[in-house]
Parts: C-alpha cells; sequence; structure tokens
C-alpha cells in the first residue's frame, strides 16, 4: 500500500527541510512536501510535488472513525488523482480552515462534503488550466485522468506534478462545478483505510508516541474529589527517586517531573499532598440517585410540548408509568490522555492527540499569553476519543508544565488518572407516563428528564439533557418533555452519541413497554407510530427484515428491537439476546442504517459496528459510583469493558441513499441498549430500568 | 540502577535503568521504541504486549531486570516489511480503527498461531481475552486470526 502515511518519516526528514512557504500551515519542521517542491501548494487542501506525488492535508484528526481515509476520498474524487499514490497528512490549526477546528458530533463528513469536493476540484481546474495554457489550447480541449491533464485533440498527456508549479501560479477559479453522483468513481465504493499499515507495524505515531529533543515526562496528582485544591505539598521523598528532576504545583494539581515516565510515576506514588478538598467531598451515587427521584415529582422546564399531555392522561383508556436510571459513564479511550508541550518566551508548540484542536490552540494561548500566530498546535494519531478529546484539560496540563519547566514536556495520565479525572456521560434519570387509548395505541406521553446540563441552558433546558426524547419521530398527538438541570459537581462532557446515549435507552425501553401494555407487538407499534417518517421506518423494516423479526428462535432467546434518528442519520437495530440462570449472552445484532450517502461504506459499516460495542459495553458493564466526592473505579478491572468472548454477530445493512451524507460514528450506540433490554424483556418478562443490565437481578 | 543485558529485535540490549523500571517504559522512554503501548500500567489491558522468549508477555508488569539474558521482540521487530502473515491478515482485513491497541493485539495473536496452526473460536476467544479495544474490532480481530493461520499454512507448507 503506497498511500500511506508515515509521520516517523515526516518527523525525521522535517528537521533537514525546513521552508519558508509552508509556515502558514504551521508544519514547517515536520513535512516531506518541502523536500520535494518548490511551489505547489494549490490550496489549504491540495499539494502536487513536482515528483508527482499528491499529499491531500485532512485538517480535521483521526481517533479510528476514518476520517483520512473518507475526507481524501471528497478530495481525490474531483482531484481525479491516483487513489494509490496519494499521501495524506495532518496540517495543524490554521486559520485556513476555518474557525473551528475538531471532531466532534459526528460532523466532519457533513461539514466537509462539499467543501473538500470543491477544494479537490479548484486544484484539479488550476491544473488542467495550467496544461492547456502549455498546449495553447483552450481549456475545453483538456481533461483530467489519474494524476495527468490529456489533451483530447492530440492525446499529449502532462503529469500533475509537471504541471504543479504553473498551476499554483494561476488565479484560483471560483464557482468550479462538482461531479453528479452517477460520475463518482471513488465516493460510494467501500474503500481500504489508508492509515492501517502504520498501524499493524508501530509505526503510526500517536500523541503519546511524540519525542522531542531535550523532552521530559510528567505526572500529575490532582485532587480525588472534583473541584478540591492543594492545600499544601511535601515532595521530598519524591525528589530522592532517581530521574525526577523537579516538581511542582500547576492549577490542577502537583507535576512530578523526570527524565522517563516511570520515574515521574514513582516520585508521585511518593508524593504527600494536602487537599482542602471543597464541598464536592460530601457527594456520593445514592445521595444524586435520591436528588434525581425527588426532583421527578417536579415539574421541569418545558423541552417539548404538543397537544395537551395532560389532559390526554386523565381521559386515556390505560396509564402506563416507568421510571428509568443511568450511571456517569467514563470515555476509557485505550491511549490514556496525554500531550507534549513546548513553551518557549517566543512560541509554544503542542502536539496533542485530540478531537478539539482549535480548543487546544485556545487553551496554549490563555496560558502561554502568546498571539495566536505563535502557538502551534500538531495534530497526532489518537488512540480513540470518543468526546473524551474534545476538552483540553490535558493539553493546558503540558503546556503549564512546559512553561514552568522551560523545557519540551510529556504529561501522561495514567489509566486511573482517566477513569478518574474524565468529564463523565452525565447519571441520568427519566420519568415517563403514557396514555393508551381503547385499542392500545398511545395518545399521550409525558416524559421528565434529569441530569447535570452542559453545552449551555436554553430556558432552562440543555439540549444535551434532552435530545433523543425531544426529537423523537413517533406521531403521538399529545406529548409533554420536561427537564430539570441538577449538577452535583461531577463534571460532565460529550460522550459517544451524548443524550441520545441515555435518552434513548429510556425512551426505547418506554415505547416497548407501551407495546406489551397495548397488546401490539413491539415493531408494529413502531411502524405505525413513524407512518410519517419514511426513513426511520425503512430503516426499521430493513432492520426487521434481515433480523427474521417473528420467526423462531432457539429455546431461551428473545429479539430486542430500538431505532433512533440521531447525527443526521437514522439507525434501527435488532438484538437477540438470552438469559441463563443469571447468564446473560446478546448472540447477534442487525442494524440497518439511513446515513444519507455513504462516502466510503465500509467505513460506515466499521463505525456502526464499532458504535454498537462501544453501547453494549457500557449497557453491560458501564458504570461510575461516586463515594465522598471521588470516583470509585481505577482501572479497568473496576471498569469493564467488552472483551472477545463477548462479541455478538453484528450484521450492518446500508439503506441506498441519495440525501446528503449524515454523521455515522456516533449512529450505532444509542439503540444497542434499549435493543438489548427490549430482547430480555422478550425471552424473561422482566423489565431493564437501570443500567449497567445487571444479569444476576434476571434470573 | 542495573545494567541489564538482552536481545532486542536480534540486537544485543545494554540499558542502564532502574531494576524495577518496568519493560514498557525502558522501550518506549529510554529507547525510544514506541510501537509497544501504555494501556494500564496493571496488565488489565494487553496494549503492551510483547514477546519474551517467545511467549506474549505484559511489558507493563515486567520489571527489564526480568529480561536479563532474554530474547525481547516488539511490534517494531516483529517482521521485515509488515510481513509477517497475521499483519497480512490484519492488512487484509483492514482490522485496525484508532488502532492504538493493535500492537498488543497482533504480538498476542502472533504468540496464538506460533503454539496452535488452526486455532478454534474457542482457543481465539482464551488468547486474546486480555486484550482490550474500545473501537470494538474484536470480530475483525477473529476473522483476521484465522486468515492469518490460512496465510502462514500456505507460506510454511502444509502442518
Amino acid at each position: 500500500m503506497n498511500a500511506r502515511m508515515n509521520r516517523r518519516t515526516f518527523l525525521k526528514a522535517g528537521a533537514a527541510t525546513a521552508g519558508g512557504l509552508l509556515v502558514s500551515f504551521y508544519v514547517p519542521e515536520r513535512s516531506k512536501l518541502a523536500a520535494a517542491t518548490t511551489d505547489a501548494k494549490l490550496n489549504a487542501y491540495v499539494h502536487v510535488g513536482s515528483d508527482d506525488s499528491v499529499t491531500l492535508f485532512i485538517h480535521k484528526a483521526e481517533m479510528g472513525q476514518g476520517t483520512v481515509t473518507s475526507l481524501s476520498m471528497l478530495l481525490a474524487e474531483e482531484l481525479e488523482c491516483d487513489w494509490n499514490k496519494i499521501r495524506t497528512e495532518f496540517p495543524g490549526v490554521s486559520p485556513e480552515y476555518g474557525p473551528y477546528q475538531g471532531v466532534v458530533g459526528s460532523m466532519s463528513i457533513r461539514t466537509s462534503w462539499v467543501s473538500l469536493r470543491k477544494a479537490g476540484a479548484t486544484a484539479r481546474e488550476m491544473l488542467v488550466q495550467a496544461a492547456a495554457e502549455h498546449w495553447g489550447v483552450d481549456k475545453s480541449r483538456c481533461r483530467a485522468e489519474n494524476n495527468t491533464v490529456v489533451n483530447t485533440a492530440s492525446s499529449e498527456r502532462l503529469s500533475y506534478g509537471s504541471l504543479a508549479d504553473a498551476a499554483a501560479k494561476l488565479p484560483v477559479p471560483s464557482n468550479v462545478a462538482l461531479k453528479d453522483p452517477s460520475q463518482f468513481r471513488l465516493i460510494g465504493k467501500p474503500t481500504k483505510r489508508l492509515d492501517t499499515h502504520d498501524k499493524v507495524n508501530g509505526s503510526a505515531v500517536f500523541g503519546i508516541d511524540v519525542r522531542r529533543p531535550g523532552m521530559l515526562h510528567a505526572v500529575v496528582e490532582r485532587c480525588p474529589v472534583f473541584g478540591g485544591k492543594v492545600a499544601s505539598f511535601d515532595a521530598s521523598k519524591s525528589k530522592a527517586i532517581p530521574g525526577v528532576k523537579d516538581v511542582l504545583q500547576i492549577s490542577s494539581g502537583v507535576a512530578v517531573i523526570a527524565d522517563n515516565t516511570w520515574s515521574a510515576m514513582e516520585g508521585r506514588r511518593v508524593l504527600q499532598v494536602k487537599w482542602d478538598e471543597g464541598p464536592v467531598a460530601s457527594v456520593n451515587s445514592a445521595g444524586i440517585s435520591k436528588d434525581f427521584a425527588a426532583h421527578a415529582q417536579q415539574p421541569g422546564a418545558v423541552a417539548r410540548k404538543n397537544g395537551d399531555a395532560a389532559a390526554a392522561l386523565q381521559s386515556a383508556a390505560k396509564k402506563v408509568e416507568a421510571v428509568y436510571e443511568t450511571p456517569y459513564l467514563a470515555h476509557a479511550p485505550m491511549e490514556p490522555l496525554n500531550c507534549v508541550a513546548h513553551v518557549r518566551a517566543d512560541g509554544c508548540e503542542v502536539w496533542a492527540s485530540t478531537q478539539g484542536q482549535s480548543a487546544a490552540h485556545e487553551a496554549a494561548m490563555q496560558i502561554t499569553g502568546l498571539p495566536p500566530e505563535k502557538v502551534k498546535v500538531y495534530t497526532e494519531f489518537m488512540g480513540g476519543g470518543f468526546g473524551r478529546r474534545a476538552r483540553s484539560d490535558y493539553v493546558a496540563d503540558s503546556v503549564e508544565v512546559s512553561k514552568a519547566a522551560g523545557a519540551p514536556v510529556q504529561v501522561t495520565w495514567s489509566r486511573e488518572d482517566d477513569l478518574q479525572q474524565d468529564w463523565y456521560r452525565p447519571a441520568a434519570y427519566g420519568r415517563f407516563t403514557a396514555g393508551l387509548d381503547a385499542d392500545g395505541w398511545p395518545v399521550a406521553l409525558e416524559a421528565r428528564l434529569i441530569c447535570s446540563p452542559f453545552g449551555g441552558l436554553s430556558k432552562g433546558v440543555a439540549r444535551t439533557g434532552v435530545e433523543g426524547v425531544v426529537d423523537l419521530l413517533y406521531s403521538i398527538p399529545n406529548v409533554l418533555v420536561d427537564y430539570h438541570a441538577l449538577d452535583p459537581g461531577i463534571p460532565v462532557s460529550y460522550w459517544r452519541s451524548v443524550g441520545y446515549s441515555q435518552n434513548t435507552f429510556f425512551a426505547e425501553s418506554f415505547i416497548d413497554e407501551l407495546a406489551a401494555a397495548g397488546g401490539k407487538d413491539p415493531l408494529d407499534l413502531r411502524l405505525r407510530l413513524l407512518a410519517n417518517s419514511p426513513r426511520l421506518r425503512a430503516a426499521l423494516e430493513l432492520a426487521a427484515d434481515k433480523a427474521g423479526w417473528g420467526k423462531p428462535l432457539p429455546a431461551g432467546h428473545g429479539r430486542g428491537i430500538a431505532v433512533v434518528n440521531n447525527v443526521g442519520s437514522f439507525t434501527a437495530q435488532v438484538a437477540e439476546a438470552s438469559v441463563d440462570r443469571g447468564k446473560l449472552r446478546v448472540h447477534r445484532v442487525v442494524c440497518a442504517v439511513d446515513c444519507g450517502y455513504a462516502v466510503n461504506p465500509s467505513g460506515v459499516e466499521q463505525q456502526i459496528r464499532s458504535g454498537i460495542v462501544f453501547g453494549l459495553s457500557a449497557a453491560l458493564k458501564g458504570g461510575i459510583t461516586i463515594d465522598r466526592g471521588r470516583v470509585q473505579q481505577q482501572n479497568f478491572h473496576q471498569y469493564d469493558v467488552l472483551r472477545m468472548e463477548e462479541m455478538p454477530a453484528i450484521e450492518v445493512h446500508i439503506v441506498s441513499s441519495k440525501n446528503n451524507p449524515g454523521g455515522i460514528g456516533e449512529a450505532g450506540t444509542p439503540g444497542i441498549a434499549p435493543a438489548v433490554a427490549n430482547a430480555i424483556f422478550a425471552v424473561t418478562g422482566k423489565r431493564v430500568r437501570r443500567l449497567p443490565i445487571r444479569a444476576e437481578e434476571l434470573a | 540502577m542495573a545494567v541489564v543485558k538482552f536481545n532486542l529485535n536480534g540486537k544485543t540490549q545494554t540499558v542502564d535503568t532502574p531494576a524495577a523500571m518496568p519493560l514498557l517504559w525502558v522501550l518506549r522512554d529510554t529507547l525510544g521504541m514506541t510501537g509497544t503501548k501504555f494501556g494500564c500500567g496493571m496488565s488489565l489491558c494487553g496494549a503492551c504486549t510483547v514477546h519474551i522468549n517467545g511467549q506474549a508477555v505484559r511489558s507493563c508488569v515486567t520489571p527489564v531486570s526480568a529480561v536479563a539474558g532474554k530474547t525481547v521482540v516488539t511490534i517494531e521487530g516483529f517482521s521485515p516489511n509488515t510481513s509477517h502473515p497475521i499483519q497480512q491478515a490484519w492488512i487484509e482485513g483492514d482490522v485496525p480503527q484508532c488502532g492504538y491497541c493493535q500492537s498488543g493485539q497482533i504480538m498476542t495473536a502472533a504468540a496464538l498461531l506460533a503454539k496452535t496452526s488452526r486455532p478454534t473460536d474457542a482457543d481465539i476467544d482464551e488468547a486474546m481475552h486480555g486484550n482490550i479495544c474500545r473501537c470494538g474490532t474484536y470480530d475483525t480481530i477473529r476473522e483476521a486470526i484465522h486468515r492469518a493461520a490460512e496465510i502462514a499454512r500456505a507460506e510454511g507448507g502444509s502442518k
């Protein structure tokens, strides 16, 4: 495979080939382009070297979601370059890529679908124009094809490399036409990832693998209680550990700096810190649950209102009520948080595996007081992110330590730090009430949702706390959704699929309860209520069909179904599970997704599978609990995740669609917990209303 | 401090570090070989797996003093040109997503194949249980192990 990234080579080649041209990309010392060409920048995304190389600059970041590959496909489709010869590079943070660079909300394809195809087409048109001028013919006589421009009259060819310098000097054309999808050669075809080769031989450089000359290693002791501060510390024992260079206080705690990570960890082990624990020291999970239940008795801020739910409930033939609760969840990406920073008087460099490139840039600017152009953020491969790496707290740690130490420093978080100092998926509570008519069909729905708010409140409602219920597509005439923002002081933030991660569990479990209460088949009820939502309904029909809904199952097995419309996509899942003497097993998951135009179908399939496994891990095992303001789980033995032998067979079916692409990284996650819970009901008659699922309670 | 001599990826290597320092950090920080990953520090996730005398071992809990005189192979020294059947199968199957756990997955899977030329699904479950993947690539890993076994048998003649 030629099309690959070799960041290690960049790092080696970089120092020798620093060039002025690429300064605007903030990659002066790592670009291999500088060696190949003097002026081949066609635009911010496309460089063509005089050696015929094509380098695509991927302004987003790669955490496994396949962005490098799919964004390259968008560029290459219009550029008409040779897919097998492209190289990709992360350009770092630059205003050329807009005001915000980051990978959150499954937005990369959605925000790049037009802009990157345009960038590819613009570069292609410049190459074609350069060829036309070379031959002295009209541009209409020239055609781009496989890294060359063809003179259609003479059949002469000029390589992109030979045209690059001339093309780069041409004015940038505006309003280039984009291909009709029927002409796509790359987009829509299952395409292998570009980053595989380096990820199977250890050469892919993740943030944690960055090594700089003279770099020191640090770890930070943070208050075990959220919001606590250092009262005093005694570093005398730490400083006696061989390799420890210094111990100093930073905003988040006490940093132990050493010439290797192990010595820093050893120094931290004997560090003595007295904490001012603050008010959160009295918080515990049982108290939070009690608070949830108390708030559930009071009306909250209205998030959605259709018709008159209270009146419709009054007159309903049957009333159904249920409460659901979900725990705090950690992200636990495989690569522990880390960042390398080098702060000097005249500039700051940051090497970060981050989902929030712009946020990292901003954090480094704030700490150093340097202007934007003096702060460089280099994007590194992430060993997972899941929302955790959208925060920049771990970047700030490194910048602060480097500033104080006067040297390049890598701050590495332990797994314990990762689990105990996260910004968690909030614990949440949902109280649901519905009314059924005499035929068993829902006529009213009331939902009260309670969790810590983040991402902003509007009229008392956090979108992140109500999504998945306020945007339910079911046709129920009378709906009231309200919300309580309850903040016990535990940091919360975005976790793969955000509010849908709990609210879809609530809503899709409750719809199942309504089916049972009304004597309806769970699929039939959903199909009827989705009569006006053709995309979700079609995904549901496809999943049900492929799963063999209604067909006989082995004894002791049951099927459960769930749907969700999030990140611009429509997803339905059917899970097959069994419960045998308190042992739960998920055997098979069939998922159908309408994500609009599937840019890379194999990438879509990967992400749906990945999202399902992530959601299943949380549903079966995930739970962060708080005692005296501290997280009780320390490492994977107490925060276990799905393992090889627990994997269900997963089938993914993509609905063919000409709609603009939807997001995919978070589409698979929300539906799996309710699909499994509903399968458990089907086979045991027991309702799971609290996550994680406690198999022993199902016996 | 202790001077420890061992064979690393086919060459003699001598390091002078604290005797208790785990092999993981000797590789990553002392020797700058970052292909072996830190994941948990407690032998719970498998990201740091290397081969010591042919056995898959978690380097995060292996003091460097324990490898004195032994043969250590890491992902970097695992095969010339990324050509091991496991790597071929991993590429064929497009296995990695974020890729962070894959060095450990590959080293664990290779040790399994070295012992068991036709691993069953149960063999794979047992061998791979300790390797966590948060991207959820387990099913493609399983398929790739079966495929790698085929490739290895074809390369090595019938066994």
